[in-house]
């Protein structure tokens, strides 16, 4: 294997600089459409900006002089992206607030919930997949892998009606709705939507880790180790570390996932979050908060992925020497 | 290293049950009109909303709608839209990665970063907001689903067309001179025809989710379409009165989409076993 390339910092740093270049672009381009989606929506955007208030022509002339309408497309662009890097995200159409401040009213809510899900689908979904790998092909890995199935097939909202129904309105061991006051209260408010939430992702999870571990098992190390006597927890360590690269890699990647069926859950558990923010928003056409939600979206995205590929570089030293070698 | 090849095992009862499901559910789409057992605008007046209602076997709506009904005609656009972006993004992602695939260069960079910027988002929260800011229906929603859909299948064909045209068989033939665009169609084509029949199926399951998801947000159907996501959203009001209004249509999605994707783990197994003995 050639070592050139591995220890130095020179091509890390080129490395990381083509993939944030990358990032940028991406963003870039995403805000473009994203900004040009206004102009594309049918109907006058002076009218759809007043929203409920009479549309009298003094009303939409003075629309249109505040939102700079009458300019043209690339200038608007423009001003709106250097506002947007100045830290200002715009106003919110429907109730007037900066935009900023009704995302940080609501961040707090949508990233517990997420960081709950995300948490319970990895504390679950690991033990079980690796539990699926140990036992191929027999009933508990069937059972398990039937039930990923599943979970990937339903849909957050389905999921999150069903628990409600059962857990919330017949057994009453949850609450039907609202967040709750306090640390635990609010906790116990969490737990029906961050199980909503988690069952997708942990079914994914599942697949992943039995598959990585799977894969493991079948290589020739683990028959030699085996034939020369190596006994099963220290085969077992070995594969596990191994199978540890691409689980957590692609732990990154559900982060997408997550923020997707986070809009679902919010709505149907009628939670004040970020997720049900944008569902309200797009349902009102409020474009400066729809615009703002999902570049932040792409950012936070963008952001994790750019992590993953620093974090296997950190974790593979093989990575390191295709990402400066190779590419 | 010789691998001994398993005996094809018998259909799993999973499997042939999916079948069955998807079979009467595919019935369903198609003469929806004639199976349902009420007409949906049979009885429309108030006082007959909730459970036990006489002459319903599970209650009606909102609007003193059969629900039963409503769910039988919904597998039409449960079904309908999601084969179709299926197979509308498999085509795009034919066309985009037989091209990038198998000439390389600039048009490879291209078509990756289209990839790209559709995957740096979540699928179903960038559908949401292009169909929610462009106020379109059930066709637009299929449409944007789409073109949202295609970066896995290029990306997937891509791969695959890689994989055959690096073999030595398709240098022999390029050596013989035959004509590029021939070798593709005649030569390359068939040989991903597994992975791509199986992913068809299972981004069917995806689209399948994705679609419901927008119809719960009221996105891409009509007010009172009989959708299942729909129906789903609008019996939650009525969740105390008569649940089975939101849960026949959540558990009928559940079961659509897992038999769909089981149908499609247990073909792409089938067809890979098929490649791997050929």
């Amino acid at each position: 294997m050639p070592l050139k390339g591995a220890g130095g910092a020179r091509p890390l740093a080129g490395f990381v600089a083509r993939r944030l270049g990358t990032a940028l672009l991406l963003l870039f381009l995403l805000s473009l459409l994203v900004y040009g989606l206004v102009f594309l929506a049918p109907g006058d955007i002076a009218r759809n900006l007043l929203g409920t208030r009479n549309a009298t022509p003094e009303a939409l002339a003075q629309v249109r002089a505040q939102y700079h309408l009458d300019e043209p497309f690339l200038r608007q662009y423009w001003r709106w992206l250097s506002g947007l890097l100045g830290g200002d995200l715009g106003t919110s159409v429907r109730t007037g607030e900066p935009v900023s401040s009704v995302l940080a009213e609501r961040l707090g809510l949508t990233a517990a919930l997420c960081s709950l899900a995300f948490g319970l689908s990895v504390l679950v979904g690991v033990p079980a997949g690796v539990a699926a790998a140990l036992r191929r092909g027999r009933l508990a890995d069937r059972l398990l892998v039937g039930g990923s199935v599943v979970g990937v097939s339903a849909p957050g909202f389905a999921v999150g009606l069903l628990l409600l129904y059962v857990f919330g309105v017949g057994l009453e061991w949850f609450p039907v709705y609202g967040t709750g006051t306090g640390f635990l209260d609010g906790l116990w408010h969490l737990a029906l939507p961050s199980v909503a939430l988690a069952l997708g992702l942990g079914a994914f999870v599942v697949k992943l880790t039995r598959a990585a571990v799977v894969r493991e098992l079948e290589e020739d190390y683990v028959v030699f180790a085996r034939s020369r006597g190596l006994g099963g927890r220290r085969v077992l360590g070995v594969v596990l570390r191994n199978a540890a690269v691409p689980v957590v890699t692609s732990l990154g990647l559900l982060v997408a996932y997550l923020l997707g069926g986070t809009v679902l859950v919010e709505t149907t558990f009628a939670l004040p979050g970020l997720g049900s923010l944008l569902e309200s928003s797009v349902l009102f056409k409020d474009f400066a908060v729809v615009q703002a939600l999902t570049l932040v979206t792409a950012l936070v995205v963008s952001l994790v992925t750019l992590a993953v590929d620093l974090a296997y570089l950190a974790v593979d030293p093989r990575m390191r020497t295709r990402a400066g070698v190779g590419r | 290293m010789t691998r001994r090849l398993p005996r094809m095992p018998r259909t799993p009862l999973t499997v042939l049950l999916s079948a069955v499901f998807l079979a009467v559910a595919v019935l369903c789409a198609l003469a929806g009109p004639l199976l349902a057992p009420h007409a949906l605008d049979q009885d429309l007046y108030l006082g007959t909303v909730g459970a036990g209602v006489e002459g319903h076997l599970s209650g009606t709506d909102a609007l003193g709608r059969d629900v039963l009904s409503l769910a039988v005609l919904g597998t039409r656009s449960a079904l309908l839209g999601p084969v179709l972006v299926a197979c509308g993004s498999m085509l795009l992602g034919l066309l985009l990665g037989t091209l990038a695939g198998f000439r390389g260069g600039w048009l490879d960079t291209v078509v990756g970063r289209y990839a790209d910027l559709l995957l740096a988002l979540p699928a179903v929260l960038l559908a949401m907001v292009v169909v929610g800011m462009l106020g379109g229906g059930y066709w637009v929603t299929v449409l944007v689903l789409v073109v949202l859909f295609s970066p896995t299948d290029v990306r997937l064909v891509r791969a695959a067309v890689m994989e055959q045209a690096a073999r030595p068989y398709i240098e022999s033939a390029r050596v013989l001179g035959i004509r590029p665009g021939r070798i593709m169609v005649r030569h390359v084509l068939p040989n991903t025809v597994p992975i791509v029949v199986a992913n068809l199926l299972l981004n069917t399951a995806f689209a399948m989710v994705a679609l419901s998801s927008l119809s719960y947000l009221g996105l891409g159907v009509a007010p009172g379409a009989a959708d299942w996501g729909r129906q789903l959203a609008d019996g939650q009001r009525i969740m105390v009165d008569n649940p089975l209004a939101a849960i026949l249509p959540g558990v009928l999605i559940i079961l659509a989409a897992t038999s769909v994707n089981l149908l499609g783990d247990w073909l792409a197994e089938r067809l890979d076993r098929k490649v791997a003995t050929r």
